[in-house]
């Protein structure tokens, strides 16, 4: 499974990560490597296998719906890059 | 004092011979003056730790000590620590101040422990030579021309060279047993499920696991105690009855003989060509050793075992895809100072946050688990965890537990694997399937490589079987020198 220079803008797409031409070419570089390790998996036969997400099976625990939090948005906000109002500032999205 | 136990030093606290203060300044004096030649420390807070000190001085004095009280530890920084910086030695969170604990971090305060800092790792968790730090490369304290191992490599080091006695790790695909391993430090990883993640920042969520670092397997079992335990903030931590891991140490047993009955199991599949010689004599050695010691080996297989690399690093990149998103740049942590709208905003962050490691599983995690591309990947990979898990339940019917090396080599020269990403993960053949199943596993040091380089024995457990694992260390240790060996440093 090799993948192509479209394929790795797509996949930086995807993930939010710019990346520039040189780093483009690089990465598809080091990924073709990784993603030849990876194909190893198609040598064994898994079908009727039951796909194990978690290690011990175990499924997530459920709690009542209640709420336990306390505010704690001044102490998580001062670290935040920009704040106003209690509210997060990002660039506008909306015109 | 530096080379005492932690029984040593409490009973020396107790009787008021040493501080917690006085204890304390040692360490810490000792990390200013040596720590340069390493960089295992990315934050020191001595302010802190001689307050905490002082208030250990006090519980001692009022008679409230406990196990751990003013023994000085250092924690990884992957956990959360309130008030104090925690970088996941990345960029992206240089200058992040934690608002809150851990709950490892916070079990290990109540504990009356001192913590000096923050010790070096490789960025998120990701690597195994502690080269991709944002804080520069931890030098194993053996060689400083080579690597420590990873990702907590700094924590290995830091206990390595005692400049703390004990610290904290992660282990999501080896990462506390292989520097474990390469520093000569013992070093255990518990059962999936036993140590809480809240605050532990996340890399692998079905992988990632607190750890403890010491010279001794004791060591480690009295501070696994006191991390361990359920915690509702955990929505994958076990609620189970407290375990105090070092009571199998305490039990009496012929002297001669103190493992008889316990069956070791050799995976023929680790001790096929996978090992540097000088890795597989000290491996071999230390089990002829434990055949002296009363135990019987049996050949067991894990067939599938092989296929850890590929399914680990499929599986492991997704998760760290998802886990990762969380750093846009908006609530905390590195932003971009320039950027066009908001979508920029995040491509820069990102891209200028994250090292070239961090990126490259995050990209991986995203293909794998893209349309047209999960079946074969993502859904594969699962399954081959299933297998994996089966193989060791397999085992684990015929012996109680499995050796073998931990890594196929002793520590290499900084810089030597780190231009190909691959070589780096074929590293990790021995360490991986045992986060696949969630088992518990432990490095002790069991001699030495070329060039005087440490090399750990791998013990894997069975689901649970923690003290059971700490106590197998810890009788081999009552009878070889390997944990009292100490690097050489410019002092």
């Amino acid at each position: 499974m090799s993948l192509s220079l479209a394929d790795i803008h797509n996949i930086a797409t995807l993930a939010r990560i710019e990346l520039s031409g040189d780093d483009a070419a690089a990465t598809l570089d080091k990924l073709n490597g990784i993603f030849g390790l990876i194909e190893q998996m198609q040598a064994v036969n898994t079908d009727g296998v039951e796909p194990m997400s978690h290690p011990q099976d175990c499924a997530q625990r459920l709690r009542e719906d209640r709420v336990t939090e306390t505010d704690r948005r001044d102490a998580f906000q001062r670290i935040a890059p920009q704040t106003e109002a209690g509210l997060y500032l990002v660039p506008k999205v909306i015109e | 004092m530096i080379h005492a136990s932690i029984a040593e030093l409490r009973a020396a606290l107790d009787a008021r011979s040493l501080s917690a203060v006085e204890l304390a300044t040692l360490f810490l004096d000792r990390i200013e003056r040596l720590d340069g030649q390493i960089n295992a420390f990315i934050t020191v807070d001595r302010e802190r730790a001689l307050r905490d000190a002082e208030a250990a001085d006090a519980a001692i004095a009022a008679g409230r000590a406990g196990p751990l009280t003013g023994i000085p530890l250092a924690h990884k920084d992957v956990f959360c620590t309130e008030g104090v910086l925690t970088t996941c030695a990345s960029k992206m969170l240089a200058n992040f101040v934690s608002p809150y604990d851990a709950h490892v971090v916070a079990r290990l305060r109540e504990a009356g422990t001192v913590m000096l800092g923050k010790t070096n790792m490789d960025e998120f968790a990701m690597g195994s030579s502690n080269e991709n730090s944002h804080f520069g490369p931890t030098r194993n304290p053996w060689d400083v021309s080579r690597i420590p191992g990873g990702s907590s490599g700094g924590s290995a080091a830091a206990v390595a060279a005692r400049l703390v006695p004990v610290a904290t790790g992660t282990d999501t695909g080896g990462s506390v047993r292989q520097p474990a391993s390469m520093t000569g430090v013992t070093g255990i990883k518990p059962t999936y499920g036993v140590c809480s993640r809240y605050g532990m920042i996340a890399y692998a969520s079905s992988f990632d696991q607190a750890g403890v670092f010491g010279a001794t397997a004791e060591d480690c079992a009295l501070v696994l105690s006191a991390m361990a335990g359920f915690d509702e903030r955990d929505s994958t931590s076990l609620d189970r009855p407290a375990e105090d891991y070092a009571r199998d140490l305490r039990a009496a047993a012929d002297p001669d003989r103190p493992l008889a009955g316990l069956r070791i199991g050799l995976p023929r599949e680790f001790f096929g060509d996978g090992m540097a010689d000088d890795v597989r004599a000290a491996v071999e050695a230390a089990i002829a050793r434990y055949r002296e010691l009363g135990a019987t080996t049996v050949e067991v297989s894990l067939p599938n075992a092989r296929l850890s690399i590929p399914a680990y690093y499929v599986l492991a990149p997704a998760e760290a895809s998802s886990n990762l998103s969380r750093f846009d740049g908006v609530r905390y942590g590195h932003r971009a100072a320039r950027y066009a709208d908001l979508d920029d905003m995040y491509r820069k962050t990102r891209a200028e946050g994250f090292g070239a490691e961090v990126k490259r599983r995050i990209l991986v995690g995203t293909y794998v688990l893209s349309h047209g591309y999960y079946d074969a990947y993502y859904l594969k990979a699962q399954k081959l965890r299933r297998l994996i898990a089966d193989d060791f339940a397999a085992a684990f019917a015929r012996c109680d537990v499995i050796a073998g090396p931990v890594s196929p080599t002793t520590a290499w020269k900084i810089g030597e694997k780190s231009d190909d990403p691959v070589q780096m993960y074929l590293s990790d053949i021995f360490t991986l399937a045992v986060n696949l199943a969630g088992l518990p596993g432990l490095s002790l040091p069991c001699g030495f490589g070329a060039g005087e380089l440490p090399v750990g024995l791998q013990l894997i457990g069975n689901h649970f079987d923690e003290a059971r694992l700490l106590n197998v260390a810890h009788r081999y240790q009552q009878v070889t020198d390997w944990h009292q060996r100490r690097p050489a440093l410019a002092e």
